[in-house]
């Protein structure tokens, strides 16, 4: 019922003639200081929407119907709410947030703040800083397990994950991984983490029970110099089946068996992959490419990139509405 | 800050401990030595060069080592010497090494660094973050130092690729009168031959004149000739080559030390994650990040990345770790850096940039190398007759 509600807002926000049951995707794009908003349907941008300076990691509420967006250069993390896409409030986040993640609860949000060493808890409903967390240099990469027991944090200089225990806000490991570690992916079920390392070239598989690593991923791609392929973004698909990594400069998406770790194939995208998401069916993958400013629609099924879309300028992050 | 004519000597601290109690501490201490012989006044003075250039980048270096080593229980120090002659320089390594500092970043000269790698056989490893002189890379190589700072053979490497492929292949080449501009320029011809440019006139910069009244009227007439791509200028410490750009007798672009040229790092650097590290430097010594402060940096780094991978210090296993396949340095030039085993030179891209951009990062695409393109810039394992492992 929510949703009808929504979609039926939104059509009346962007004038839509006929019933908009097309599901959209945002995209944050670093030097334009804008969101491209793509229509899945048709795959076509159908709104550019102005937000803060520099935006960078893009998430979505639990409920769907607020964006987050770390507005970097603004020192900001703002409140899109979709149904108007208008910018209806801002949260305390703390210097330079980079990326950032929510608690299944709905209210914790969990920011790394580049350029200060810090994690910054915030909680959305009061806008009161519950804690700040000394990390390691660049804090980057931030994830919450979908059980919302541990929040882990990357530092990229300190090529480390901090985990952290979300009741405490302590942290309570810190595990050493290959260099200028980005992104962290929770299995849907929380018992298995994967981390990629960009410089280190690798992605790095967790246990979450022991936080073992219990597998090391490395990727050749016959051509591409070994030092261009750069593990950014991670997507796993709910069904356990694949992992999706960003590569980087190498231009190209990795596909991994998510069960036997294995490189299954990697697929050729923009130039400097970096983030990725799923749509809701998870029929299709989106990926953000950095240098060439667009984004690629890979076909999950066939495995193959059927589209480009033109986009802003650094496209970042990539976040799919799901229930739009 | 006048830090000339005397001994400074700083030590950055960091007593944080939040690993947990069962790792055993690791105390590091590193040493920064630090002489430039003072070469007098230049010309073009409306950007002086930081006299602390290479002691702030250290100073960074030791805060993100210890950033990372408050996790570990690992604790870094920089123990720094700015001297204000040789001798001062070389006491000061005499001092380092009997109170057992055994890792060093030095920015010296290359005389001065070679009797510093005799002076610490055996004792110590050196990470040469000042001299850019080629013999120290194909000669003269000390098994006990490595390089973090380009040689003028990747500098101009880099420059010569990037007018390749732009294909302005006939430049005129003037060079200043110093020792060191003789040493670049020197380079750039290796360079242009390795690259096939054409040097079609090469002449040395003589004139002593106040260049800021007269550069309109005598530099048309000095960089006169048939037809070039390009005016490339060999002035290292930019005395002549600022007033080039725009008084050249053809309307042509000025690379090289002045106008667009290669610089180990610059401010106009920030893909990669290299805003973070810039903004991190303008916060620590409140100006910008240059060349000498990232080859400290990265020094200080490259100790700081072995020791979180060994847990432990120590200047052989640090030297052995530096050239295994295990090490390799995240260092915001957009792929991992390691060190030659022939003469221990930092692989590294080299951005080309001018005073507001950037214009390339070679190597660039195409220039092919059967094992890692960056050996394409500098002196590679056949063209060295170095072995230092």
């Amino acid at each position: 019922m929510k949703n009808a509600f929504k979609i039926a807002t939104l059509a009346a926000a962007i004038g839509l003639s006929g019933p908009a049951l097309a599901s959209l995707a945002y995209v944050s794009n670093e030097k334009d200081n804008t969101l491209s908003v793509i229509d899945t349907e048709t795959n076509e941008v159908v709104d550019t929407i102005d937000v803060g300076a520099r935006p960078r990691g893009i998430l979505l509420s639990k409920d769907h119907t607020k964006l987050y967006i770390c507005a970097s250069d603004d020192d900001t993390v703002q409140v899109l709410d979709l149904a108007t896409r208008k910018i209806i409030d801002t949260l305390p986040s703390g210097e330079d947030p980079e990326q950032f993640a929510l608690h299944p609860n709905n209210r914790h949000l969990y920011i790394a703040n580049e350029d200060d060493a810090i994690v910054t808890v915030v909680d959305v409903q009061t806008k009161d800083v519950l804690a700040q967390i000394d990390v390691g240099v660049e804090p980057e990469g931030m994830a919450v397990s979908p059980d919302g027991k541990w929040a882990v944090n990357t530092s990229e200089t300190s090529s480390m994950l901090h985990w952290i225990n979300t009741e405490t806000f302590e942290i309570e490991r810190n595990t050493v991984v290959g260099q200028r570690p980005r992104h962290v992916e929770f299995s849907k079920d929380s018992k298995v983490a994967w981390a990629s390392a960009e410089i280190g070239g690798t992605v790095h598989i967790f246990d979450v029970d022991t936080i073992e690593e219990i597998k090391q991923i490395d990727f050749k791609i016959k051509g591409v110099p070994q030092d261009r392929v750069q593990p950014v973004g991670i997507e796993l698909t709910s069904n356990g089946k694949y992992a999706f990594v960003a590569l980087g400069p190498s231009n190209h998406v990795a596909v991994v068996d998510a069960q036997t770790y294995e490189v299954l194939d990697y697929l050729l995208v923009g130039a400097r992959v970096w983030q990725l998401d799923l749509d809701k069916d998870e029929k299709f993958l989106y990926t953000t490419n950095g240098v060439s400013s667009d984004v690629s629609v890979i076909d999950v099924e066939e495995l193959k990139v059927i589209k480009s879309i033109k986009v802003g300028r650094f496209p970042w992050g990539v976040v799919i509405d799901p229930t739009s | 800050m006048d830090l000339k004519g005397r001994l400074l000597i700083a030590s950055v601290l960091c007593g944080w401990l939040l690993a947990p109690a069962s790792a055993a501490a690791l105390d590091v201490t590193i040493g920064y030595i630090h002489w430039v012989p003072d070469q007098g006044p230049v010309l073009s003075n409306v950007t002086p060069e930081p006299e602390d250039a290479g002691l702030r980048g250290a100073e960074l270096g030791i805060a993100d080592n210890n950033a990372t080593g408050k996790f570990l229980n690992q604790n870094y120090a920089l123990e720094s010497v700015i001297a204000s002659d040789e001798a001062g320089a070389l006491a000061a390594l005499d001092s380092m090494l009997e109170n057992g500092i055994d890792l060093l970043v030095t920015r010296v000269p290359a005389d001065t660094l070679q009797a510093m790698a005799k002076k610490a056989d055996g004792k110590a490893l050196l990470f040469n973050a000042g001299a850019s002189d080629g013999r120290l890379r194909i000669t003269e190589c000390q098994p006990n130092v490595l390089h973090t700072i380009p040689s003028y053979a990747m500098l101009t490497d880099a420059l010569a690729q990037w007018l390749s492929m732009r294909r302005w292949k006939e430049v005129f080449l003037i060079t200043g009168p110093t020792d060191q501009d003789k040493a670049w320029a020197d380079a750039f011809r290796r360079a242009s031959k390795r690259f096939g440019l054409d040097i079609i006139a090469d002449k040395p910069w003589t004139f002593d004149s106040d260049l800021r009244r007269t550069a309109a009227k005598e530099l048309p007439a000095f960089t006169q000739a048939r037809d070039y791509d390009a005016v490339v200028v060999a002035d290292v410490r930019g005395d002549f080559g600022e007033y080039v750009p725009f008084n050249t007798w053809l309307p042509r672009p000025v690379v090289g030390t002045q106008g667009m040229g290669p610089e180990a790092w610059h401010r106009v650097v920030e893909a990669w994650g290299a805003a973070q590290l810039q903004n991190r430097f303008r916060e620590l010594a409140d100006r910008e990040m240059n060349s000498e402060d990232y080859a400290a940096w990265a020094a200080i780094r490259s100790i700081g990345t072995t020791v979180t991978g060994l847990s432990e210090a120590g200047h052989s296993n640090i030297r052995e770790h530096l050239f295994s396949d295990a090490f390799q340095l995240a260092a915001f030039k957009g792929r991992k850096l390691t060190y030659r085993p022939w003469n221990g030179q930092l692989r590294q891209p080299i951005p080309l940039v001018h005073p507001q951009g950037l214009v390339a990062t070679p190597p660039l695409e195409g220039f092919l190398h059967p094992d890692s393109e960056l050996d394409t810039l500098g002196y590679d394992k056949p063209e060295s007759d170095c072995r230092i492992n």
